[in-house]
Parts: C-alpha cells; sequence; structure tokens
C-alpha cells in the first residue's frame, strides 16, 4: 500500500498526468487489455463456437448501414461470425503472442547481455558479432524466415499443434539482439563498482554474481526497450498472419482477420478489414506512445 | 582505403559461410529428396545407388563444398511447387522487386527531403505540424494496412488505378520492365506509395532533426550575417551538411525496402521476389527458401559495404579515426 501511495505521489505518475498523450494512449491500451483479457465474458458472441453461426447471418453490414442488424454491432464476417467478438479474440490472440514473444527475447538478450558484459574478452567478441550480423536484417524478414524453416523442418501435424510456439520463437528470435546490446553496455558500467568487486572478494561464482547482483541493477533500461518493441512485436505477428504464415482462419488474431476481410475488399464489404485494420493501429500506435513517454519520464538522458 | 575495403570484405566471408551453411542444412536434413525421386517402388540396390550418385554417401563437408560450389555457378535445384530451376524462377522475377523498390527509395527521398526542410525551418507553423501528425501515423500503421486502405480509396472507390499486377509490360533483353507503358506506370503507383510511405516519414523526421541541429551552428550565423539569401542559407549551406546521415539511413533502409516488398507484393499480388517467397513458404518450397536466403544475405552484405565505402567518402573526418568504424559495426 505504501509503495502505491508513494507511486502516485511521485515523478512519474505527476509527468503521466500532465501529459495528455500518455494518459490517452493508457486508456486505449487499458481498453485493449480489459477487452482481450475479458472477451469469453463480455464478447456478445463466442466467434470459435461453430454450432452458433448460420450462413444466413454472413457478410452483414454494420448496425447502422442500410441493411444492418443491431444484433451484430459492427458487421460479420463471411461465415457468419460476430466481428465485435472476433475482434476481441483477434486482440486477445494478438497481445498474448506479442508479449511473449518479448518475453523470450528479453529473456534470450538479458542472458547473452550478462554472460557478454560480465566474461568480455573472446565470448564478448563472437556473441555481440552475431548481434551485429543479425541487426543488419530486419526482424520482419528474420521472423518470416525462421517461421518458413520451423514450417519446413517440423511434421505437418506437430507444427499445426506447435503453431503459437512456432511465431512467439520467430518473432521473439528476431528481437534479442537489441536487449543484449543494452543489456551487455550496462554490464559494462557495473562490473566496475565496488559492489562486485567485493563480492567477487568474497568469493561468489560468477553466475551468483551476474543474476542476483548485476542483473537487478541493469534491468530498467532494458524494460523501457521492451515496451517500445511490444507494440512492434505485435506489428510482426499481423504481418506474419497477414502474409498467411501465422495462425490457422479457426483461430484468428487481428492481422487473420484483415487477411480475411481482404478477400472482400473489391465486393464492396470494407467493414471485414477496416474494423480489425483500425483496432491494429490503434492499439499499436497507443503501446508505441506510451513507450516514448515512459523512456523520456524514466530516464531524460537516454535519449 | 584499400586496406579498409579488404577488411570489410573478410568481415563477411564468414557472415556468408554460415548463411550457406542454414540454407545447406536445409536442403540435406529437411525432407527426403531421394524418397521423392525414386516414387513408390524400389529396392535397397536402387536407393544406395541413388544415393551414391546423387553424393550424399560423401562427407558432410564435401556434401557442403559442392553446394557452395554450385550455388557460385547459380545452380540451386529445382522449385519443388514449380519444378521449373530455381535460378531462372528468381531472376524472372527480380526486375519487378527491383522496380518496385527503386521507385519506391526515389519516392521517399523526392517528398521526404523537401518536407523534412520545411518542417525543419517552419518548426512551428500550421502546415509543419500537420506534417508531423501524420507522419507520426504514417510510422504507426503497418505495410500491409497502409496497401489495403490504398486500394479501397483509389481502386474501389475512386477506380482511378489498378490494385494487382503489373500492367503491360515491355522485354528488353532478360529485364522486363512496367516503366515504358501508361498501363505499367499506373499498376506501379499504388505500391510505390504503400512500399515508399515508411521510408518517407523517416527522411523527413531525420532531415528535420538535423536541419534543426545545424541552423543553430555558428557558420549559419556567419552566413546570416554576410547577408545571404534564405534561400542561399538554407539550400546551399544548411541542407548540404545534414546529407551524410541520410545518406547512410537511406543506404541501409534500402535492405528494409526489399524485405518490406514481401509485405507490398502480396498485397498487390505483385510477381516479385517476395511473394514468390511467400508462395513457397506457405508449401513449404525448400529449394527456392534456402535461394532466396543466400541471394537476400548477398545483397544485404552488399549494400552494408556501399554505404560504409560511401559513409568513408563523403565524411573526411571518418578517415582519421576509421579503426572506430571498422571496429564498431
Amino acid at each position: 500500500m505504501q509503495a502505491l501511495a508513494r507511486f502516485f505521489d511521485g515523478d512519474v505518475f505527476y509527468s503521466f498526468r500532465r501529459s495528455p498523450v500518455a494518459v490517452i494512449s493508457a486508456m486505449v491500451v487499458a481498453i485493449c487489455i480489459v477487452a482481450a483479457v475479458l472477451a469469453p465474458l463480455i464478447s456478445p458472441y463466442d466467434p470459435f463456437d461453430l454450432a452458433s453461426l448460420s450462413l444466413m447471418d454472413s457478410l452483414r453490414p454494420p448496425a447502422w448501414a442500410g441493411e444492418g442488424d443491431r444484433a451484430h454491432l459492427i458487421g460479420t464476417d463471411d461465415q457468419g461470425r460476430d466481428l465485435l467478438s472476433a475482434i476481441m479474440y483477434g486482440t486477445r490472440i494478438s497481445m498474448v503472442i506479442g508479449a511473449f514473444a518479448i518475453a523470450f527475447a528479453l529473456s534470450v538478450g538479458i542472458t547473452v547481455g550478462l554472460i557478454a558484459g560480465y566474461m568480455g574478452g573472446a565470448v564478448d567478441a563472437v556473441l555481440m558479432r552475431i548481434a551485429d550480423v543479425q541487426l543488419t536484417f530486419p526482424s520482419i524478414l528474420i521472423a518470416l524466415l525462421v517461421d518458413g524453416i520451423l514450417r519446413a523442418a517440423l511434421p505437418r501435424e506437430f507444427h499445426e499443434r506447435m503453431e503459437f510456439y512456432v511465431l512467439v520463437f520467430a518473432i521473439g528470435i528476431a528481437r534479442w539482439p537489441q536487449f543484449a546490446r543494452t543489456v551487455r553496455g550496462s554490464t559494462l558500467v557495473e562490473r566496475g563498482r565496488e559492489y562486485v568487486m567485493a563480492a567477487q572478494v568474497i568469493g561468489l561464482s560468477p553466475r551468483r554474481i551476474m543474476t542476483s547482483h548485476i542483473l537487478p541493477n541493469v534491468l530498467g533500461p532494458v524494460l523501457v526497450i521492451a515496451t517500445l518493441n511490444l507494440g512492434l512485436a505485435i506489428l510482426d505477428e499481423a504481418t506474419l498472419s497477414f502474409l498467411g504464415v501465422g495462425l490457422a482462419p479457426t483461430q484468428p488474431s487481428l492481422g487473420t482477420l484483415i487477411r480475411i476481410g481482404n478477400n472482400f475488399l473489391f465486393s464492396g464489404e470494407w467493414w471485414v478489414t477496416i474494423f480489425p485494420g483500425i483496432t491494429l493501429a490503434a492499439m499499436v500506435l497507443a503501446i508505441n506512445l506510451l513507450g516514448d513517454w515512459l523512456r523520456d519520464a524514466l530516464n531524460p538522458r537516454l535519449r | 582505403m584499400f586496406a579498409f575495403i579488404l577488411a570489410r570484405i573478410l568481415q563477411a566471408v564468414p557472415v556468408l559461410l554460415t548463411v550457406a551453411a542454414i540454407a545447406f542444412a536445409l536442403f540435406a536434413y529437411v525432407g527426403d529428396p531421394v524418397a521423392q525421386m525414386l516414387g513408390q517402388d524400389f529396392t535397397v540396390e536402387q536407393r544406395t545407388a541413388m544415393i551414391h550418385a546423387l553424393g550424399l554417401d560423401q562427407p558432410i563437408w564435401v556434401q557442403y563444398g559442392r553446394f557452395i560450389w554450385a550455388a557460385v555457378h547459380g545452380e540451386f535445384g529445382l522449385s519443388f511447387r514449380l519444378a521449373k530451376p530455381v535460378g531462372t524462377l528468381i531472376l524472372e522475377r527480380m526486375p519487378a522487386t527491383m522496380e518496385l523498390a527503386f521507385c519506391a527509395a526515389l519516392l521517399a527521398l523526392v517528398v521526404g527531403v523537401p518536407m523534412g526542410v520545411y518542417t525543419g525551418i517552419k518548426r512551428n507553423g500550421g502546415l509543419a505540424r500537420l506534417f508531423m501528425i501524420l507522419s507520426l501515423i504514417g510510422v504507426s500503421l503497418p505495410t500491409f494496412l497502409i496497401g489495403i486502405l490504398l486500394i479501397l480509396v483509389f481502386a474501389v472507390l475512386l477506380g482511378w488505378l489498378p490494385s494487382f499486377g503489373r500492367g503491360t509490360l515491355v522485354t528488353i533483353g532478360t529485364w522486363s520492365t512496367g516503366l515504358l507503358t501508361i498501363s505499367g506506370l499506373k499498376a506501379l503507383v499504388l505500391p510505390a506509395i504503400t512500399l515508399g510511405l515508411f521510408q518517407m516519414t523517416l527522411i523527413m523526421r531525420l532531415v528535420r532533426a538535423e536541419m534543426l541541429e545545424v541552423l543553430r551552428s555558428d557558420y549559419i550565423k556567419f552566413a546570416r550575417a554576410r547577408g545571404l539569401s534564405e534561400r542561399a542559407i538554407n539550400f546551399g549551406h544548411a541542407l548540404k551538411n545534414t546529407l551524410v546521415p541520410v545518406i547512410t539511413v537511406v543506404g541501409l533502409q534500402l535492405g528494409g525496402l526489399l524485405a518490406f516488398s514481401i509485405v507490398t507484393e502480396t498485397v498487390f499480388q505483385w510477381p516479385g521476389m517476395g511473394l514468390l517467397l511467400v508462395q513457397s513458404i506457405a508449401v513449404a518450397d525448400i529449394p527456392v527458401m534456402s535461394t532466396y536466403l543466400l541471394l537476400i544475405s548477398v545483397m544485404f552484405v552488399t549494400i552494408n559495404l556501399i554505404v560504409d565505402l560511401l559513409y568513408y567518402a563523403v565524411d573526411p573526418r571518418l578517415r582519421i579515426n576509421r579503426r572506430s568504424l571498422t571496429g564498431g559495426r
């Protein structure tokens, strides 16, 4: 409770209240999170319940358009799924994949960065060289190729069951170098501090020093970068799903919904693609703005 | 200078060999080419003979050496999906991707630089602020969504421009170009905008930031004191000095253009290398995937090398501490 009170009195919350951009972004993100978490409870229909779908309802326009139906506020897709419910579940899937991918990238990046920064020498040179080479390739290209290689390498049935984890792995592995570089930089600074020397003198193992002494002190900046990367990871997932190498249409993320809607653009059913598109763009924009604000608020020197 | 180029080329070799090893591993361990070539009925002797004929009984490093040798000579095997040599397939589609990427880059430069200069000079003007807000939206919209919105407005609602394909093509030698016919040019407009928009906002923001920096410097104040015209100061003195970082970013973004052309080509069904890759990944067409992997790494390594050299040529200060440049990358 005391920590909470201190937060609301502190500088960070003050600068948050003073920034309308941050407040609005936080609201948008909060709405997305609530819709995603509570989707099974608050969505008007269950888009995965095949029994409730009726082709009679397919491609209904939004409620305010001519042939709209009040029961489906922003219309339905080609299979008669309620679009609002599908978007809620889609947001849920997009967010979960993005968050898991960043968590995976963080754990790889932090491990590599700590080892490279603390060990130094040849280990450092080799690890950072790998990171540099990977950084010259755009992350979406790496995610696409990793996904493609796994798709070819894993047996078909196994891949279908593991699709979610394959996506998390492909998107995460494309983003670790940035985290590794940041952690390595801060580790190099911390390594020379007295508390690390003291820990070395009393004979703690390098592993112990890295995990319980250096890690807590280098975590701040990398977590800020992780916020900024979350938006990008969600976009990566949407792009892969749009290209048709993401999740199957039975489990649509926002990217899959946009891909499905794209087929109906020419016949005038614009809502099937536009509403998921707006949701995706608003969510990513809000996360990016919030990440920018957080970076400036926590450390003015970081820029 | 020569030592610098040589060092950069030598650094690229292990990168390319690693990528080649991944591409080779795809060929060697994913799927069973012998089973595919023999079909349903075969004897053990036939299988052994086939394995011997293909050289698959040799040590792995001999096979790797042969793979690289073939790749250097442009032999990449047959596509599983289209049963054509992969080298020919990719060569056929290269002009489409190159023309698209080139036009997108050109568009980004021609529009992005003046907008950057304008927003830099008129920092607090209404139009400048509008540009900045639009650029923020441009950065946050995913490429495929921009493409879909453009199609919806200009192809479906207004019907001004085509939404897929390359239009009528003219073939010059082995290069098929869409730049010489009206329908080809029309077909290029929407994809080029889609692909170039992100780079455009990036260049605009970069030029703006650099302009703000340069306009504060002493030699600009001195130029003002000499009574030079605003035009001469802004374009002759200030803009020239903002171009070094712009060259670097544009060069490095060429790689990004190639990567995002995959998305743009899928949206507009543009028959380039990116669309070929996406179609191949969906059906696990390994020869096409591993060839693309090799090709794109060679392109990236070359682009990085050229950017480094340009940087070196444009900014004389770098010639003094070139050790930090080669060590830093």
